[in-house]
Parts: C-alpha cells; structure tokens; sequence
C-alpha cells in the first residue's frame, strides 16, 4: 500500500533522512519514532508528495509520489505537523475545502464532512473559526480534513500532541477504529502511545533507520523491557556511533 | 480538475471576506477613486462630463492597493503553515495559483463596480461617450489583474507580508512609470532608441490607455493577458521549487 525505498534528502550539507525503506500494508499501524530533528517529519513530508526526495522513491498504492503525485495524493490522508488550518475558516469550511478539491459535491460531500467532523469529535466547535479554538480542537479540525475523504493511506505527524488525556484516548480509539481498512504511520514522542496503538514501530535517528519490528520486540530490546527504554538503549547508542563514524 | 480551480476560488474569495480585508479595501478604493477624480483631477473644473479625471488615477490607485490584495497569496500560506497541507492535496499548480488570483481579480472586479454611480452621474450631467467608458473600465481591470498577478508571483518569494507588499508595489510602480514621457525623454537622451521603445511598450500605462479612448487593440489584449499568465507561471514554479526544499 506504501512504499519507501531508499529515501534521501539532504537541507545544504545536512543529510536528513540517509536510505530509508519500509513497506507497509492494509491493516497495519506504523509507529514513527525518533528523537527531534532524526528526520520523522521529512520522511512523511517527501511520503506525502510535499517534498522531493534527492534520493531513492516513494509510492502509494503503486503510484509514485513524485512522477505521479495526483494520483498518489488522491489516496492519501496527510496531517502535517503542527497541523496547520486557515485561522477564519471554521473546521465545517476547512474540511470542506479539502474535499472540493478532491472532487466531492453534493450529498457526497456534506455526507464525508459530517462523518469526519463525528468522527474526530468537533461537536459544536465545528462551526466556530479555528482561530478561536484551543490547540486541541484545532488539531482535529485538521485530523477531521486527513480522513474525510476515506483515504487509503493515512500520515499523521505527532495527531495526539497537545491533546489533554480524554482527547488522546479518543484520538487514539479513532485510529484503532479505522485501522483494519487502511494502512496508518503516526509520529509521536510519547511512546506508552506504540503499544497501545501500533502494530508496528520503526525508529529512526540521524536519518537511518534503527530499528523495524513489533512493540513487543522492540520493548524486549530495553533493559527493563519497556518501549522507552528501548528507545534510549537505541537512539542514545547511535549517538555514540555516529560520532565515532 | 476544474473543481480543484472551483475549491480553491471560493476558499480564497471567502477568506477576503471572512476577514475585514475585503471591506476595508472596498471602503477605501469606493473613497479614494471619487476623491482623486474630484480634487486632484478637478472633476468640476473641467467642465466636460467624462469620466477621465477618474481613469487617470486609477492606476496610481492600483500600484498601492493591488499589491495589498496580492501580498498575502503565498507568503500567509507559508507564515501558517498551512502550505503543507494545500501541497499535499491533489491539485495541480495552476489549479492553486489561478483559483487565487481569479478570487483576488473578482474582488477588484467588485471595487471598479462600485465606482458606477460616478458613470451614472456623469450621463446625468452631459453625454459622454458610453462606449470608451466601458472599454476604460475594462482596460482598468486587465491593468488591475496583472498587478495582482505580478503581486502573487512576488507574494511566492517570500514567507512574510509586508515584504510582498513592498516588492508587489515597486513593481506595479515600474510598470506604470515605465511608459511616462520624462522616463522616455531620460532614457532618449542615454540609451538607443531600441531600448526607449522596448521600454515604452512595457509600460502598463501606454496599453491602459488604448482602451480608455475605446480601442480594444489585440496587441494591449496579449500584453495584460500575457502578463497575467507569465507572472501566475512564476507563482507556479516558485512554489513547485519548493518542493526541492532548497536544492
């Protein structure tokens, strides 16, 4: 369903994101891990047809993301980091925007705008300009734009940051939900989030790949079989080979 | 993909009008054109009933205004964010950048209208040609739009507003001046003739003024026209340069 292959991209000098490659299918949901600046967001920008790799492909369901980029789009829910919305729109509007552009009219798209606005939890916020809304609320009005039009791949940088406790839940329940249909990476720092939700987790650091594998695996991986220790075991100890390399 | 072009017309002319943008340039644009055609072109004084005092401001009136409406095109998508989220949505680039400037030409389509009641007056007060007004009127909104798309062609260059004003002004301010005499006599003086002429039929203002005396001329045609999509292909291009991320 997705695809990177040998993904390269370098800012200057700086090589952010140095041969990553995984392959993921239908059903399954990828845990993105990394310290800050290991190259999370680069990897999912250059994955969602914002950013031309300097090296190596990415594709969704078989269309490349570059030569192809419509097509592959068309199939794609993508959150950006920050999840960034037009401030005088309400989240009604913005997530109608998205499906106008992508073709839907009529009953479809008051039909997809009203199940995404359920679904990620607007309530009466859903008429209100996201420039007046908490950080929380902003964040699935841009969660809401990702998955309104059912996408078959779904990229979500950081979607619980900023949430309160009840929020993450629900964010957390909605990705579970929709997990058997669709093929789903998600960045997040918080790592009791991986095995709660993921089936999968890479991580990354300095633009490699670290490690591919199961939660279970890679929490057999920390000294006291946690996700979070692992994660220090591993990215810590490539700092270490980094330097020396 | 028209329905792309739709989305992205009617998000941008909402968004003029769901921000007090739209009105506070229609309210100052619905003054200043009146205003300059009755004290500095002495609307009165010439005693004749056309609306010339008016047209002859117009352009100046563009070259600051214009820039305002344009400057926010890409560089507020830039300073949000929400770039990112437009370039991962399925739509080609001309979809995006003419849905822009088409919803920022409508609004400038909307300011000449509400200087009608001036047209009005004036066939109120004599009998003027009707003719060569409408063709002013569309001369002034060709003029308008290729300010407005040399100002989004500026806007992509830049993640900050003011900056894009700036430079969308000084650039209408070139067009305009270029084809005023005492440029032409300046360069006459230094430069070859070639050149003289070159810059002449640059010049927004000779082709502007073609139409105001009820010429619709094939050759000021192509050069808005021209304009209009030369500067919304830069748009285009500077932005898909951004997907290099700074190669």
């Amino acid at each position: 369903m997705l695809v990177a292959d040998q993904l390269i991209k370098d800012f200057g000098s700086f090589r952010a994101v140095d041969g990553v490659s995984f392959t993921l299918e239908r059903g399954e949901v990828l845990g993105f891990l990394g310290p800050n600046g290991a190259g999370k967001t680069t990897s999912m920008r250059m994955l969602a047809g914002g950013l031309e790799p300097d090296g190596g492909t990415a594709s969704i369901a078989g269309y490349d993301c570059m030569t192809q980029r419509l097509e592959a789009q068309s199939r794609l829910g993508y959150l950006p980091e920050g999840a960034p919305a037009y401030p005088a729109m309400t989240p009604r509007g913005f997530v109608r925007f998205g499906l106008r552009a992508r073709g839907f009219s009529g009953d479809a798209l008051m039909r997809a705008s009203g199940l995404a606005l359920e679904r990620a939890a607007l309530g009466e916020m859903a008429d209100q300009p996201i420039g007046t809304l908490s950080k929380g609320y902003k964040r699935r009005a841009a969660l809401a734009a990702a998955i309104a039009h059912d996408p078959a791949v779904l990229i979500l940088d950081e979607p619980t940051d900023g949430l309160d406790p009840n929020q993450k839940d629900g964010v957390r329940q909605l990705i579970r939900d929709m997990a058997p249909e669709k093929a789903i990476i998600i960045s997040t720092h918080i790592l009791d989030e991986v095995p709660a939700v993921c089936s999968r987790a890479i991580v990354i650091d300095k633009g490699r790949v670290l490690f591919d594998g199961t939660p279970h695996d890679l929490a057999a991986k920390g000294a006291d079989a946690t996700v979070e220790s692992a994660f220090r075991a591993l990215t810590q100890g490539a700092g270490g080979v980094g330097a020396a390399a | 993909m028209i329905h792309s072009l739709h989305a992205v017309y009617r998000r941008e002319l909402l968004a003029y009008f769901q921000t007090p943008l739209a009105y506070v340039f229609l309210a100052v644009f619905a003054f200043c054109a009146p205003a300059f055609a009755f004290h500095v072109g002495r609307f009165f004084d010439t005693n004749r009933a056309d609306l010339a005092p008016m047209f002859d401001y117009l352009p100046w009136l563009f070259v600051v205004l214009m820039p305002a409406l344009a400057m926010r095109a890409w560089a507020e998508e830039r300073d949000r964010g929400t770039l990112e989220f437009l370039m991962a949505l399925p739509i080609p680039l001309w979809a995006a950048t003419g849905g822009k400037f088409l919803a920022a030409w409508t609004v400038a389509g909307i300011a000449l209208a509400l200087t009608f009641p001036m047209w009005i007056a004036v066939n109120y007060l004599g009998a003027p040609d009707n003719a060569a007004i409408a063709t002013g009127y569309l001369g002034a909104w060709l003029m308008a739009g290729s300010y407005l798309a040399v100002g989004q062609a500026l806007s992509a260059t830049t993640s900050n507003q003011v900056v894009a004003f700036v430079l969308g002004t000084g650039a209408a301010f070139l067009l305009t001046m270029a084809g005023l005499p005492f440029v032409l006599s300046a360069l006459g003086e230094n430069a070859p003739a070639l050149l003289s002429e070159f810059v002449a039929r640059l010049s927004a203002l000779e082709h502007y003024d073609a139409f105001r005396y009820g010429v619709i001329g094939l050759s000021d045609l192509i050069y808005f026209t021209g304009l209009i999509l030369v500067s919304l292909t830069i748009a285009g291009v500077l932005i898909a340069e951004r997907r290099g991320g700074g190669r």
